[in-house]
Formats: structure tokens, sequence, C-alpha cells
């Protein structure tokens, strides 16, 4: 973690090319300070950021005047941070009975804030309140709606109601970073009195960094797969050389309850959607001898996406892994207690995340949860399923090797599809495609959950979301595509994009194949598509000429619907 | 311990936190001799002198320092 005096150096770095993401930060007292550290950390993980700050206290004015700065400013996110010092002196200042409607009068300022239509379209990141007793009741405030440990409490918690109601309401909780670091670290009494200061100079990178963590997360940067190390990292001991019963795990022998619990923190990740894999130096038999043999072993092999244990470098391990999963290196956690392993890994892999573990299996967790490494913009409950479709595809992997052609393979896998527009149910999963799909993604539009119901509710756009079943398993939703009309004949692919663990099975021809059936069906002729290049989706470059579309220029290509012939392929429409 | 005991310290401080090569200090050196020396890099400063000495300044102190000399005082104060 950078120190706030190097932020403020980088601070005044150029922000990189390209056109700057607008975001806007609004405060009920100074954010100066807060505005730098953020500066510093955008240009510190290459985001591109144009900040605009608003000037002190100004946040009703800026948000409601239509003439104001915030408004001319147009920003893409709003970022919102209101002190729980300045609640605490409107706490002070109501009359008694008032006090109790502090938190409901807040929230319905941020609620009414989100749904503001100057909102929509925008995304807004509130603070969240740390907690402050001012001991004016002592623990009986816990009886007390009235107090202030009452109020701030409930605030946060109707907070957390809010943004799960509100799609583009995101929370940075600067509460937990309080609870973390406690009260006499994040806020300075002697600078809040002589400068307004509420954040200390040391906690400013850590507030900055988890507001950075969200935008992040917003512009599909985000960490997907946590590779494990085995020995002393996953148990206690060498299994190779301690044996099943000498290994230190679960509550009987030696510091066995620090690998327990490191290993439900694992479990944890892996339920909500976190590829677990394990890259150890070891003989496989050997290694997985714990997950099928130790009593008090947490995680099992169906924890485990893939397993590989041989006595290559993990840096070249991880390449064979990263093959297999499909996704970048800069996606990916290495978890290993070698101080080696992880410099070896840190030289192959530079874009790689490799925490310095600590020595003391006791300070892991603690360490490793004050690196926020986790941060998500979404949640669906198919994230759960994750490890198992890896599995899936291990075993057509292993399947495929049977079959003399790819065509005769394809066609024995029994490929179905469900076909259908973006619908309550489906949103979630629609929206968490757009922000994580990067390889086959032809514009790389970002959506929301918001964005994704508005484009829904427009009749006048074509939203397909389609699953991919087959007879190792169900993919789920793997392809979405939202077509917009721009004249009376033509569709334009504002999206199209795929999820990579069903590539090479035909999935593109049978997705064309439906986008032109919808577009004769609604009337329209001719279909415009367009490739926006980005780092990661270069295997799209030539997707649409491969499919028959027409070079238009400017990287526009056109099809004739009308004209169309279905690609052949071996996915047919699942009956419903 | 003398004011000019603390400047050496209290220099290389006000370079690293201004982001200098050198800076000149005397009793009566202010932030308006010193363009870096704004309301912003003035709570790094304070906070960078209650690290290296290990000392905490009170708000008062914070408010009352009209030049370098007084701030110095504070520092030896604290640490006697």
């Amino acid at each position: 973690m950078l120190r706030f005096g190097e932020l403020k150096k980088l601070a005044r770095a150029s922000a990189g090319e390209g056109k700057p993401l607008r975001i806007a930060l609004l405060g009920d007292s100074a954010t100066q300070l807060l505005a730098t550290a953020m500066r510093g950390t955008f240009v510190h993980r290459n985001l591109n950021v144009s900040l605009f700050e608003a000037d002190y206290n100004q946040v009703e004015m800026q948000l409601l005047n239509p003439s104001s700065q915030l408004h001319a400013f147009d920003p893409e996110i709003v970022i919102l941070f209101q002190s729980s010092h300045k609640l605490l002196l409107e706490h002070a200042a109501r009359p008694f009975a008032q006090k109790a409607m502090l938190a409901a009068d807040r929230l319905s300022f941020i609620e009414s804030t989100a749904g503001l239509p100057w909102m929509k379209g925008r995304k807004l990141i509130v603070f969240n309140y740390p907690e402050a007793d001012d001991a004016v009741f002592g623990s009986y405030a816990n009886k007390v709606p009235q107090s202030f440990a009452w109020q701030v409490r409930k605030l946060n918690c109707g907070l957390m109601d809010l943004a799960s109601d509100c799609p583009d309401l995101y929370i940075c909780d600067l509460d937990s970073l309080q609870a973390k670091y406690g009260r006499d670290r994040l806020f300075p009494a002697n600078l809040y009195v002589s400068t307004d200061m509420v954040l200390s100079l040391d906690m400013l990178p850590l507030a900055a960094a988890r507001a950075a963590d969200i935008i992040c997360a917003l512009k599909g940067t985000f960490k997907k797969c946590l590779v494990l190390d085995l020995d002393n990292t996953l148990w206690g001991g060498v299994i190779g050389e301690d044996g099943l019963e000498g290994i230190q795990l679960g509550h009987g022998l030696g510091i066995g309850k620090a690998f327990t619990e490191f290993q439900l923190w694992v479990r944890k990740l892996r339920e909500r959607g976190i590829i677990v894999c394990v890259v150890s130096k070891n003989d496989e038999a050997v290694a997985k001898g714990p997950f099928t043999g130790h009593p008090d072993m947490v995680l099992s092999l169906e924890d485990i996406a893939v397993f590989i244990a041989n006595w290559e470098t993990k840096a070249d391990n991880i390449a064979v892994l990263q093959k297999i999963l499909n996704i970048g290196f800069d996606a990916m956690v290495f978890l290993d207690d070698s101080p080696f392993e992880r410099n070896i890994v840190r030289q192959g892999i530079p874009e790689i995340t490799v925490p310095e573990l600590p020595e003391d299996p006791a300070d892991r967790l603690e360490y490793l949860y004050s690196l926020n490494l986790f941060e998500t913009l979404s949640f669906s409950t198919t994230d759960a399923d994750r490890t198992r479709m890896y599995r899936e595809e291990a075993g057509r992997m292993a399947f495929s090797r049977t079959f003399a052609n790819e065509d005769e393979y394809l066609a024995s896998l029994g490929m179905v599809s469900d076909v259908s527009g973006f619908n309550a149910f489906n949103t979630p999963r629609v929206a968490q495609l757009t922000q994580r799909s990067n390889q086959f993604n032809l514009r790389t539009v970002r959506y929301s959950e918001g964005d994704i119901s508005t484009l829904a509710a427009d009749p006048s756009n074509i939203c397909l979301a389609l699953t991919l079943q087959d007879r190792f398993g169900d993919n789920g939703l793997v392809a979405v595509a939202i077509l917009k009309a721009t004249d009376d004949e033509t569709l334009f692919i504002d999206t199209w994009l795929m999820s990579c663990r069903v590539l090479k099975r035909g999935m593109e021809a049978f997705t064309l194949n439906c986008m032109v059936s919808a577009a004769l069906a609604a009337g329209f002729s001719k279909i415009v598509g367009a490739y926006i290049p980005t780092p990661k989706n270069a295997m799209v470059a030539g997707l649409y000429p491969s499919l028959g579309f027409e070079a238009l220029g400017d990287g526009r290509y056109g099809l004739d619907a009308k004209s169309y012939t279905p690609l052949p392929c071996h996915i047919t429409i699942k009956d419903k | 311990m003398t004011r000019k005991d603390i400047y050496p310290r209290l220099g290389a401080i006000m370079c690293e936190v201004f982001d200098l090569d050198s800076v000149d200090i005397n009793d009566t050196t202010t932030a308006d001799d010193i363009p870096e020396w704004d309301s912003l890099s003035h709570i790094q400063l304070v906070v960078a002198v209650e690290k290296a000495f290990g000392i905490k300044f009170s708000s008062r102190e914070i408010m009352r320092w009209q030049n370098v000399g007084e701030l110095a005082d504070s520092v030896i104060a604290k640490i006697g």
C-alpha cells in the first residue's frame, strides 16, 4: 500500500491515454486530501480518470441544480462522502424525539439521490458511516432508538438494504476499515479540530483503495481465480515427508487451527464463485492424499477446479492453468508460503497478484482480509456452480480426445440452448457477463443490472440471452446479444459477447442464426456489427468477416438478413 | 535542546514532505517563504513531524504556530 505522500506525487502524473473515466466526488467535509489520495490511486492502478471535486459541502446544490458544475461535468460515477462527524453534529442539533429519525432521513436523501432522473445511467458510490459511540447512554444505547450508536448502525444497515434494491448504488465500506484498524487510527481528532479533516493521512490511501476497488470492478478488472500451494499453505508441514498423520490440520495437532480456518475462508470464496485451483510440487497421489483421507480437511477435491501436482516450475504450471481456464493472469491470485516460489511466479508472470503471505500462519487471514482482493460488482447464485462447470470442462477435454475430428465430437455432445430475452431471472447474470467477459466481446460495453433492465424495457431493442447445455452438464447463460434499431431496416449489434468456457462449440454460429431470425421476425433486413479492439479481445478481431459479414469501413461490418443462410452448427433450441 | 538543534531534522522532513532538494529554514520562516507549503502539505508536515519525533501535537498548537521557530518550540517542549 502506497503512503499518502507517494500518492500525492503520483496524483500529478499524467492520467494515461484515451478517453478518461469521469468521476465526481461530493462531500460534506473537506475532501481535497481524499481526492488527492484517489487521484494517486487511480494513476497507480492505470485507471485514466478525470476527477471532479465539488466545493465544500455543496452536495444537494450540485446534485439538484441542473446548471451546477456537477451537471456540466457529466460524470459516469458519482462518489458521495458524508462523514460520521457531520452526522454526529446533526444528531446533536435535533430535538430529542427527532433523533430517532436521523438514519431514516439520511437514507431517504440517499434513496432520492439514487432515484434522481439525472442519475439514470450513472453509478453512485456511497461511503458508509464509521460507527462512533458518543457514550451518552453507554451500552444502554442499544436499547434507545434516539441514541447515536443506534442511528449510525441503523443507517449502515439501511444502506445495505438500499444497495441491494438499487442496482446502480454501491457502498464503499469505510466502516469495515474502521472495524479493522480502529477509530483512533481512522479519525485524527487534533487535525479535525484544526483543519476539519475526518480521515487520518494513514487511512486515506486505504479509503481511496476501497473506492478504487469498486471502480476497477466496474471497469471489468477483478479477481476470478485463487491458485493455492499445499504444503505449509493449506496444511502445516510437508505431506511427502510428514505423512497423513503428521501434517498439522484441525484442532488436534500444533497450529492446525490456523490452516483449518484458512481452508474455511477458501471454501467460502469457492462458494461465492471464485475458481480455486491447486499448483503443488508433489506427486499427484501424495498431494491428493489429505483431500481424500484426512478427517480434518475442509476442502474436498470437488472444491478444486484444476489440480496440478508435479515437479515442473510453478510459473509453468500456472501458465497451463491459464490455458485451461481461459482467464487473464491479472484475474489470478497466487498464495504460497515460500518466498522463493512467490518470487519465481512473480518474475515469470508479472500480471498475477502474489501477496506477501506472513510467515506465521496465524497472521495470514487478517493480512489477506486487509488486501480486499476479491471485490466484485455482482453475485448470482450461478456463481457457486462455476467450479463444477470447470470440472465438467476438464471432462469434456478428456472425452474429446476419443473422437477423430471436432465435428464428430461436437455432434456427440447433444448441445441444446435456451434462447430468451432479458427478464428478472437472468438480468443479474446478463449484467455480470457484460462486466466479466473480455475475450469474446466485440465492443466491451459494460452494463449494470439497472442498465440491462432499461435496455430490456425498450421494445425497439432485440435482447438475446442464450444458455448452453450438453451431456456433461449445464453451462448456464453463456452468450448475450443486444441489437439496437438504427433505422426501420437496420439493427446495430451494440453488444455481442460469449463466455470463454464455450469457445469452439459453434455457439457463435448458433447465436448469429438466432440474431438473424429475431431480426427478420421484427421486420429488419440489415444487421451491422462493429469490432472495438481492447488489449484482450483480439480473438474476435476477424469474427464478422469469418461469419459472412461484409466490411463497410471504419471497423463496421454489414449482413443482409434476407439472403442469409443459417450457419451449420450442432446446437438446437431447447424444448420448453 | 534549542531550536537550532531541531532544524536539521525539521529541514529533512520538510524536504521530504514538500518534495524539495533543500530548504533553508530559520526562526522566522513561514509558509509564505516556501511555495510548496500550502494548507494540504501543512497537514502532511504536522503528521510527518509527529511520526519522526514520536509525539502528538495538540489542536491548539497546530492552530497557533506563526513560524518554524514556534513549531520547533512545540517539538522541544515534548521531547525535552
